[in-house]
């Protein structure tokens, strides 16, 4: 049996019912933060560390946090090398009390693509000293064999660049990373903008997504936490169930046997 | 001596620990630190004195995607 066809989502040996991670940033307000949260059905909610005296960052937030009982999953946002994703992640552990780390190392500034050859550095380090990465990659094939390689169980390449909700740009890419790691845990991170596109990365056998954008930025947040919260399902049912195989030909559902008129023109 | 606190330029007596500094700056847990960019663990930083020029990095939760 691969990860995909498990009834939970594994990440690291924790078991979760939802497919669904959301992050806790750009929301309108604290309160639509929690609400949108909790519609979403979410049991992993992402977060990360800025210095105190920046707007928003410390206790306040952090009770909102603790306040909703999810699993949380730090990140390393904004960092430019490893030295830098190494402290930040370091940092995290700590405050979060948490092994897990969503590693995310910037390589360009223009997409906020990953550095891939930095992420596989940090990465070999973060494991060496115990941490659980989850990677965000791009849906490069080899960078993710190359990541699985050095012990990560759970992956998290791009749908699109960060915030642009143009969904699977590349839905070739990563239905090959599915078919040539079967036992890993495939999380889509970053890029949808609907609902349809969490339901495609679910039905092509991704274990979950993680979307933050999407949420926060709909014009009802609330609202389309719940609609993802629905599309997740339906495209993990859609996964499970086996979809038809596809054809290049039309093919008559109705029965043509017993057909009235047939050829009397 | 001269430091660096979360990018604002501080001054201090130089026998200050990296746990005095930050009381002193009234910094709220949770917290952790980092010393010229290497992670410092909270039981350290009453053994830990920065030279002068160092920088202070005291972060804390913020919202994340």
């Amino acid at each position: 049996m691969s990860s995909s066809d498990h009834e939970q989502l594994n990440i690291y040996g924790e078991y979760f019912d939802s497919r669904l991670l959301i992050g806790s940033a750009l929301y309108p307000s604290p309160q639509i933060m929690q609400q949108a949260i909790h519609s979403s059905g979410a049991e992993i909610v992402t977060v990360s560390l800025r210095r105190q005296n920046s707007v928003s960052a410390g206790e306040d937030f952090w009770q909102l946090i603790k306040e909703t009982g999810l699993k949380v999953l730090p990140n390393t946002a904004g960092c430019h090398s490893v030295k830098e994703v190494i402290t930040l992640a370091q940092m995290c552990r700590e405050v979060f009390k948490t092994d897990w780390i969503k590693l995310e190392l910037i390589g360009d500034e223009y997409n906020l693509q990953p550095d891939p050859f930095g992420l596989l550095e940090a990465t070999e380090i973060l494991l060496k000293e115990g941490f659980k990465v989850l990677p965000y990659c791009t849906d490069d094939l080899v960078l993710c064999q190359r990541l699985a390689d050095l012990g990560c169980e759970v992956l998290m390449p791009w749908g699109a660049p960060i915030g642009t909700g143009k969904g699977l740009i590349n839905a070739y890419n990563l239905k090959t990373i599915r078919e040539r790691l079967p036992e890993h845990t495939l999380i889509v991170d970053a890029g949808l903008g609907v609902p349809s596109h969490a339901c495609t990365a679910l039905e092509l056998g991704y274990d979950a997504v993680l979307l933050n954008s999407a949420v926060a930025g709909a014009g009802d947040p609330v609202k389309m936490a719940k609609a993802f919260s629905h599309a997740v399902e339906a495209g993990r049912m859609g996964y499970v169930a086996k979809a038809m195989p596809e054809k290049e030909v039309a093919a008559p559902s109705t029965p043509t046997m017993g057909m009235p008129f047939w050829h009397q023109n | 001596m001269n430091l660096t606190y979360n990018g604002e330029a501080i001054c201090v007596d130089s026998e200050q620990s990296l746990q005095q500094i930050i009381v002193s700056k009234g910094a709220k847990p949770p917290f952790a630190v980092a010393l010229n960019g290497q992670f410092v663990p909270a039981g350290q930083l009453p053994d830990t004195k920065p030279n002068s020029g160092d920088s202070i990095e005291v972060l804390s939760p913020i919202q994340g995607g």
